[in-house]
């Protein structure tokens, strides 16, 4: 029995050199197997005497839990290290670009449009729409504008055989809108308009937003409240200076102007006004019970201040180095 | 309409300066667009007369003066200007003086000559003029005085841009009434006193177009000196109200215009023949204007004619003809009131236009005919003399001036702020509008100088412009709270935008009017929505398609060298429909170039058909789309499909066809797309379906078939003789090669099955897919060995 000790520390030398699971079963089997040198001790144990028999078989079975727990921290250790190694086989440039397509996105003129459409709907503003190629009486005659008004020139207007006309404005689409429905009257309209111009400042092609409130008590104390916040919640400036100053137009009476004060003075951004009484009675809405407020501006326009464009023309050049800016 | 603000100031002078006398302008209505000083700030100089000139010693090209400034000594000066001369009146800068440019003026010595200041240029002056050297001051010019106050230097330009309804404005007298309106200041009109006849000759007038013309006065004044020059204080406010000065006669005409608002016109009496009739003008009837061009009166004009011959264009110009010249030593001077609609819309088709027509169509005053014609006379004799003959006056039929009722509680409705009546009553006194009180409110007699005042808005305008529009309240406004719809069936207008941006689309703006050629290649349409008067001929017509656009922003970025393009456009197209046109909205997208960016992750494999399906294939998800094979004019037929949902075509996929690609100069194809973007937006409100809880089952099956048999048609056979319990049949793979014979493919199928009630036997899964393979079987597809 004295040689207990000395297996023992053999046994776990050869443990402790040991990298390999399968060696380390090998060694394990060696002394712990059906012929380990400890099995072999432990077999033994019957010849001692009955008195020896219990200490012996206590001091092998401490030497056999010396080796197992020896053995079971070699294999871990040993499987600690292969993963370590597997890791680090396995590690990534993770500063490496990702894989396939990020988003494009979309024209600023249009980013402009959805944030002005999403400001108004939150005031409860509907989103209308209409034709490009209209009439002239909604157009021109139903938003009271005279027969020999400058406006309804070649020179303004573009005009299409048999007597129609590319719509010059939004409005249109509010005489459309308030002959199929009727007030309370919320909208907002965005889109294309058309008019014979062009140069660094003017595209025949623009884009314009309407609006238009038409419900009993509408006043021109709340076009006023519209318009300031929307501007301000717009350009996100809630100390931005916003005035109106009296103007001119055939289809609203008081009419107005609207400037916002920028860094190099005031700037007109958009026109609007009570909707002349006319109007209403031209889409068969009574002005003496309902009363309401137009507004139109050009979306270009406000694409520009808000993104700092100083070139209209940048908008239809498609070039896609401008565009990706926006994205 | 550009004016001096001393003049303005000579009318009504409020005590506020040039900077609040715009705003309030601008606030009021008549926007001030440009306000700009006469001349550059500057001091120091004064009027100097030219006493002595002698040669520089050291210097061929200057001179050395001398000249009384004043000072009470003579100044000895080095001057430069070759028209410097004994006698003259010039600007003098004194040593002190600060030219424009902060040049700042010593004693200094030039070529070792004493020169104790600077003669001056108007060039240098910043008021240019047109002779070349010292500007050159009339001899009266008195010496001493600063050169700011005996040219009126300290004046502003004021451009103010009046709109179409507010002609009363287009006048110092309007500007000046408006002012005092809205200020309160004192109004001191010129005084006009009329000027006694001292001969009897008169003109006969005959007004035969009494609906637009409704005051005829005229005028004979004799013996004048056509030549005598423009006095210098005319001339001044003349320029600086933009107009050049030309003669006296014609300068007289322009100051009244500029001064009361009626445009005058004086004839040569001389060249007339007989009295003067107003009437429309003759078929054919032709006239050479002031302006030289000979121009083909139309019917609806109207014209100034004598017993022979039309003399101008009543209202507008008037003719070269009859025109005062220098030579004229009788003239007949007309001032007139012509209807708007008589004038409206004549010039433009004309091609030209004047002050004169510009104030007409907009409407003058119709009662300032004769305080006009007798400043006129006044100046004119006052500047060129001559004898002035009775004034005569034609009536024709004069605008009609109903009353316009105000209700105090409609201003309130209307504006959103009370007024009281008291507040409106001053208002409208104020403006100079005759009115007395109803019951409820006003009743308003429009003055002859308003064309604007025809209904209720049109005073409440009044009264909220001079109340101020800055001072309506802007109280947020309280409206009955509706929520807004929200269908589920239709995605929102964003959606599908966004979503092709997600897919790396860049959305792009082109414009609707196109070539025609582009409406050719693209839609073979012969017949486009033309414009009458496009703007160029490569915009002349309306597109049907987005294709030309978007082949269009392709080949603008191969030009800017872009390796990869991928863009859509949501816009309307246009067609003829009947009488009418049908204007839907598309959505369309363009993919050229390698699949995915340059990157180290992909091979850089070109975009192809299927790629761009997959992206309209999202676009309409969930609901799929059947793909039929196409013939269009802009792709390649064997590489295009339409698109179907619900059995209906909703647009186009697929390459462009290799014409275009060689047409268009382009490197290779893309892949286009084209939708109808009502259909995409429709969507389908979803109704749930119980899952199944027992185990599906998968079987593939890899049919070889020939090459001319579609995956589509095989797979519609495969659906049709499904038995329900096949709840999915996939393509996992299409393989051609080794161990298919040549001119087959083999397609593999994955079949899933699964029954919502009960696990699935092996018996009815082997009769399930044999069914799908005997199906396959009338496509001569046979099991894959």
């Amino acid at each position: 029995m004295q040689n207990v000790d000395a297996i023992v520390e053999s046994g776990l030398a050869a443990l402790s050199g040991v990298t390999d699971l399968v060696e380390l079963e090998q060694v394990k089997a060696r002394y712990l197997g059906k012929s380990g040198e400890l099995t072999e001790l432990l077999k033994q144990l019957g010849k001692l005497p009955a008195e020896e028999r219990k200490a012996a078989g206590a001091t092998i079975n401490v030497a056999k839990e010396r080796f197992t727990d020896a053995h079971n921290a070699r294999r871990d250790a040993i499987n600690s290290a292969k993963l370590e190694a597997q890791l680090a086989a396995e590690a990534l440039d993770v500063t490496l670009p990702g894989r396939g397509s990020l988003p494009s996105g979309l024209h600023p003129v249009t980013l402009t449009l959805e944030r002005i459409s999403e400001l108004f709907r939150s005031m409860g503003f509907e989103v209308a729409d209409g034709p490009e190629i209209e009439t002239d009486f909604h157009n021109f005659q139903a938003l009271n504008i005279p027969e020999n008004h400058p406006a309804r020139a070649m020179a303004d207007t573009f005009y299409v055989e048999g007597g129609n006309l590319l719509r010059t404005h939004t409005s249109p689409i509010q005489v459309r809108y308030m002959l199929n429905n009727e007030p309370p009257i919320k909208i907002v309209a965005p889109g294309r308009v058309y008019r014979v111009d062009s140069d660094a400042t003017h595209s025949p092609m623009f884009h314009q937003m309407e609006g238009l409130w038409v419900e009993e008590g509408v006043s021109f104390a709340d076009l006023k409240a519209v318009i300031t916040d929307w501007l301000r919640r717009f350009f996100e400036r809630d100390d931005l200076q916003v005035r109106f100053r009296p103007s001119f137009f055939p289809f609203t009476e008081p009419s107005a102007e609207v400037d916002v004060l920028g860094e190099r003075g005031w700037l007109e951004i958009g026109g609007c006004g009570m909707v002349h009484p006319n109007v209403l009675r031209n889409v068969n809405i009574d002005p003496e019970k309902y009363t309401g407020f137009a507004f139109g501006f050009g979306l270009d326009r406000f694409a520009m201040l808000r993104y700092g464009v100083n070139d209209l023309r940048l908008f239809f050049d498609n070039d896609l180095t401008f565009l990706k800016q926006f994205n | 309409m550009q004016f001096s603000e001393q003049w303005l100031r000579s009318w009504v002078n409020p005590s506020i300066d040039s900077d609040a006398l715009s705003y309030l302008l601008t606030m009021a209505g008549l926007e001030v667009e440009e306000a700009e000083a006469a001349a550059p700030a500057f001091t120091g100089v004064v009027v100097a007369e030219v006493k002595e000139v002698a040669k520089h010693e050291n210097a061929d090209r200057l001179r050395v003066t001398k000249v009384d400034a004043g000072t009470g000594e003579l100044v000895q000066i080095v001057c430069g200007a070759p028209n410097v001369a004994v006698g003259l009146k010039v600007p003098c800068a004194l040593p002190g003086a600060v030219l424009p440019g902060d040049f700042k003026i010593k004693p200094t010595k030039m070529r070792g000559v004493e020169s104790g200041g600077m003669l001056c240029s108007g060039k240098e002056l910043g008021v240019p003029d047109e002779v070349d050297g010292l500007l050159v001051l009339p001899v009266d010019a008195p010496v001493g005085q600063s050169i700011r106050d005996y040219l009126s230097l300290d004046d502003s330009l004021f451009t103010l841009k009046i709109t179409p309804n507010r002609a009363d404005s287009l006048s110092i007298k309007g500007i000046a009434r408006e002012v005092a309106a809205l200020t309160g200041a004192a109004l001191s009109p010129v005084v006009i006193a009329p000027v006694a006849p001292v001969i009897d000759d008169k003109l006969a007038v005959a007004i035969d177009a009494p609906a637009a013309c409704g005051r005829y006065v005229g005028r004979i004044i004799k013996n004048i000196n056509a030549a005598a020059p423009t006095p210098d204080w005319m001339r001044r406010r003349l320029e600086r109200s933009g107009l050049r000065s030309i003669s006296a006669a014609v300068d007289i005409t322009n100051y009244v215009l500029l001064e009361l608002g009626q445009p005058m016109h004086a004839f040569d009496l001389a060249k007339l023949q007989g009295g003067i009739t107003v009437r429309m003008a003759k078929p054919d009837e032709k006239l050479v204007c002031l302006n030289e061009k000979e121009v083909a009166l139309a019917e609806d004009m109207l014209v100034i004619a004598d017993d022979a011959k039309a003399l101008a264009i009543g209202g507008i110009m008037g003719g070269l003809e009859s025109s005062v010249t220098d030579a004229t030593r009788d003239v007949f001077l007309e001032s007139a009131f012509f209807a708007p609609d008589a004038i409206a819309g004549r010039a433009r088709s004309l091609g030209f236009g004047s002050d004169s027509s510009y104030r007409f169509e907009r409407g003058v005053d119709f009662a300032l005919q004769h305080e006009a014609i007798e400043r006129a006379t006044q100046l004119l004799i006052d500047i060129c003399g001559g004898e002035a003959g009775p004034v005569t006056e034609t009536v024709g039929e004069l605008p009609a001036r109903g009353e316009v009722t105000v209700r105090t509680a409609r201003v309130a409705k209307l504006l959103g702020v009370v007024l009281s009546a008291e507040q409106i009553a001053d208002i409208l006194t104020r403006l100079g509008l005759p009115h007395r009180a109803t019951a409820d409110g006003f009743a308003v007699s429009a003055p002859s100088f308003r064309f604007d005042i025809a209904i209720e808005e049109d005073l409440i305008e009044e009264i909220a412009r001079v109340y101020g529009y800055d001072a309506i309240p802007s109280d947020t406004p309280r409206s009955g709270m509706r929520m807004l719809p929200l269908p589920e069936e239709r995605r929102p207008r964003e959606a599908p935008r966004h979503l092709l941006a997600g897919r790396d689309y860049q959305e792009v703006v082109t414009y609707a009017f196109v070539e025609e050629k582009w409406e050719a290649d693209f839609a073979a349409n012969s017949d486009p929505v033309r414009l009458i008067n496009p703007i160029a001929s490569q915009m002349s017509v309306m597109r049907s398609t987005l294709i030309g656009g978007l082949v269009d922003v392709l080949v603008g970025n191969l030009h800017r060298k872009q390796p990869r393009v991928r863009v859509f456009e949501l816009a309307r197209v246009f067609s003829k429909a009947g009488d009418g046109f049908d204007q839907p909205e598309r959505i369309g997208g363009l993919a050229w170039g390698p699949r995915f960016a340059e990157q180290w992750g992909a091979k850089g494999e070109r975009v192809d058909f299927y790629d761009v399906k997959a992206d309209v294939e999202a676009l309409l998800a969930p609901r799929v789309a059947e793909f039929r094979k196409v013939s269009h004019p802009a792709l390649h037929p064997g590489r295009s499909a339409e698109v179907l949902v619900d059995g209906q075509v909703i647009g186009v996929i697929g390459e462009l066809h290799p014409r275009w690609v060689q047409g268009y100069d382009l490197p290779s194809a893309p892949v286009l797309f084209e939708l109808d973007f009502e259909a995409v937006l429709s969507a389908k409100l979803v109704k749930a379906q119980p899952v199944s809880k027992f185990q599906a089952v998968r079987r593939d099956l890899a049919l070889v078939v020939d090459e001319a048999v579609s995956y589509g048609e095989l797979l519609a056979l495969l659906r049709a003789a499904a038995p329900a319990i096949v709840t999915d049949i996939g393509l996992f793979d299409v393989y051609r090669g080794k161990g298919v014979d040549e001119g087959k493919k083999s397609l593999a199928f994955r079949i899933q099955l699964q029954d919502a009630a009960k696990t699935l036997t092996d018996e009815e899964v082997e009769a399930a897919i044999a069914a799908l393979l005997a199906a396959a079987n009338a496509k001569g597809a046979v099991l894959r060995a």
